[in-house]
């Protein structure tokens, strides 16, 4: 593989790996006759995002002929090649990367002015593929803006904060931080935001379905920096909740995807704003301390319940269907009861003990190249929804 | 109870907000006090919060174009909330460049107050933000806690130094030990002192001016205490205290004083326009 970057690319590129370290540890590189595509996943897989470079972003591109190549880099390490955008710009005439197969090494060599080159072996492994399954033009719901309305409604939200549930009508879009119902538990009462966006706001907005998703607002900083700092619109896609939501950013060379799980389970909206509503309580069976049981009844059950988006495709290499970050402690949710009773995937933990599981049920990676429609059994549910208005006077 | 209220003012939000950024600096939690005429920020000063007092007093009239408020009952015209300021802070910080800002009482999943605005947008129509900030109701039976506190019978009361100043010394102190003595005396004279086993360092202040409170204050403790006019009157602090009220200042107050009862207590005050903000740090032994 050799491949040159020249002039401005080179800042583009740049961003473009800053970006995807927001999303995971190693950067995916694999040359492709379509394009350099460079891949990231976080380790729960609920986020993924992908950069594909055509071969018009640089001023050569060849690829290893015969066979496919495909190495994973840890990404501090080339995000240290590309440290200082500032000085990117100002120094650096071009960048080559080349491959060294024998040594295992990616070289990444930038051309500065005055004559300097600083040179970069980086070692890589091999790696599997990583591609994720989504069909975004498939999806029923598609908005397009200027990265800056996106940048200025995140701003309304703490760094800190998880996930928001983005909910759409026919003219408008509501974005509020999700909060996890917790029965009985008074302490934690976290302040609620909500911005309502209208459709003009956006250049494209066409809703099929008033869906509500629940996402990672981290992790999808990362994408708003790249195209707040390139000025590409950002499009969005999402569909029912547990299908993934996907940014996109694209020009003429380059397209960058952001997928993003969502919650399986249909939050709906009504349950948020009704006052203490308490769940039905989790049936004995499932309270067990074991997590590695539940994994696997995760795994081998095949669903028939609606919510079995991630279960009722074939067997893919890579997938892991449950979400599950002790890390992160978040509390599990608790079904809404007409939702999927019988999958006893989601029930509030008592047992403070066992690390509480969140279902961002909806990444496959597939050894498979080509995208395939994802298969959703789950019927799409039109949803009202509500904007909050229960503004009553406390008594 | 009631309450709604709208800032049109630009200038009172940023006001508005500043000062309740402050007091999110100052404690993670504090009582809202709203009464016909006035806002109270309250932290009364209890050993669960280290000792620390805080009352912040502002006008409501300065804050809000319009306010209605209707208290807990006719006797007791007012509304008593406990609410973690970092909320409204943020809450508020968002909504700068509103045209006007509602800021409601409601009761979502919980008692709320509710800031709402309509941002404006390059398109016809505004982007509404609505944050919901959970409160909890303080009972009547509570509210003798927190009423304002009495001036203490201070026994020097000094002007201070820009709080710039005092806060880059005691930035620095601070890595050297864990308590501080603030003494002043009746010439304007003030000093900071820590003193360790290995080392002591005093910074001094001069020509500060001593604030006139005229007869009812006892500016030298009685005529029992009748005081030389430079000796120190002093009080050791917990120096993270006093560095904590330091830190937070987000307004370059126009009056500032500092009074100090001899080992008992050490009293800031902070004047800026109809803003006051008072803050009780207990001295230890």
């Amino acid at each position: 593989m050799d491949c040159v970057v020249t002039g401005g690319n080179v800042k583009v590129l740049a961003k473009a790996i800053h970006s995807l370290s927001r999303i995971g540890d190693e950067l995916y590189v694999e040359p492709q006759e379509d394009g350099l595509a460079l891949r990231s996943v976080n380790s729960s897989r609920s986020a993924y995002a992908c950069f594909l470079f055509a071969p018009l972003f640089f001023s050569r591109y060849t690829i290893p002929s015969g066979h496919t190549f495909r190495c994973k880099i840890a990404i501090k390490s080339v995000q240290a090649v590309f440290r200082s955008l500032a000085t990117l710009e100002k120094t650096v005439e071009k960048c080559h990367i080349e491959l060294d197969e024998q040594k295992n090494h990616l070289t990444f060599t930038l051309h500065c002015k005055h004559g300097l080159m600083k040179t970069h072996n980086l070692s890589f492994q091999d790696s599997e593929s990583l591609q994720a399954v989504f069909d975004k033009d498939s999806y029923a719901n598609v908005f397009r803006s200027h990265p800056r309305l996106l940048v200025d409604t995140v701003v309304h939200f703490p760094p800190s904060l998880e996930e928001v549930t983005v909910s759409v009508s026919d003219e408008r879009m509501w974005v509020r931080n999700h909060v996890e119902e917790e029965a009985g538990d008074s302490e934690s009462k976290a302040m609620l935001t909500e911005l309502c966006l209208a459709s003009d706001e956006f250049d494209h907005f066409a809703v099929q379905a008033h869906n509500s998703v629940t996402f990672c607002l981290k992790e999808l900083r990362g994408l708003l920096v790249f195209a707040e700092s390139t000025g590409l619109p950002i499009s969005m896609y999402f569909d029912e909740p547990g299908s993934p939501i996907v940014l996109s950013v694209t020009d003429s060379v380059l397209e960058g995807n952001f997928v993003l799980a969502t919650l399986s389970d249909d939050h709906n909206h009504q349950v948020q704003s009704t006052e203490c509503t308490l769940p039905p309580p989790p049936p004995d069976d499932f309270m067990n301390d074991d997590i590695d049981a539940y994994l696997i009844a995760m795994d081998t059950s095949i669903a028939p319940g609606p919510s079995a988006t991630c279960l009722s495709t074939p067997p893919v290499a890579d997938s892991i269907c449950s979400k599950q970050s002790a890390a992160a402690n978040h509390r599990t949710r608790l079904h809404s009861e007409e939702e999927e009773e019988e999958e006893e995937e989601e029930y509030e933990t008592a047992d403070s003990g066992r690390p509480p599981n969140k279902k961002f049920c909806s990444l496959f990676f597939g050894s498979v190249l080509s995208p395939s429609s994802q298969m959703t059994t789950q019927p799409v549910t039109s949803q009202e929804v509500l904007a909050s208005d229960s503004e009553d006077d406390v008594q | 109870m009631k309450l709604r209220g709208r800032i049109l003012d630009v200038a009172c939000l940023n006001r508005f907000t500043r000062v309740v950024t402050t007091i999110s600096k100052l404690t993670k939690v504090c009582v809202l006090r709203l009464t016909p005429d006035n806002l109270f920020f309250v932290l009364s000063g209890k050993v669960a919060n280290g000792g620390i007092g805080m009352w912040c007093e502002l006008s409501q009239a300065n804050v809000f174009d319009e306010y209605q408020m209707e208290g807990v009952s006719s006797e007791d015209n007012e509304i008593c909330l406990e609410v973690t300021p970092e909320n409204l802070s943020r809450a508020l910080k968002t909504v700068q460049s509103a045209k006007a800002v509602k800021v409601k009482l409601t009761k979502k999943h919980c008692p709320c107050l509710t800031i709402a605005a309509e941002l404006p947008t390059m398109s016809s129509t505004s982007r509404v933000v609505t944050h919901d900030v959970p409160v909890d109701i303080v009972p009547r039976r509570l509210w003798h806690e927190f009423k304002e506190p009495s001036m203490p019978d201070f026994h020097v009361s000094v002007y201070l130094p820009p709080l710039k100043t005092m806060k880059n010394v005691v930035d620095r102190m601070k890595n050297l030990s864990n308590f501080l003595v603030m003494e002043a005396n009746l010439i304007g004279e003030m000093n900071l002192k820590i003193e360790t086993d290995l080392v002591s360092v005093t910074t001094h202040f001069k020509d500060l001016g001593n604030p006139p409170w005229g007869d009812d204050a006892s500016q030298d403790g009685g005529p029992s205490h009748s005081r030389e006019p430079e000796a120190m009157v002093q009080a050791r602090v917990d120096i993270r205290k006093l560095q904590q009220f330091l830190m937070g200042q987000q307004v370059n107050p126009s009056k500032a004083m500092c009074n100090i009862v001899h080992e008992r207590v050490v009293h800031l005050i902070l004047l800026h326009e109809d803003v006051s903000l008072q803050y009780f740090i207990p001295a230890v032994a």
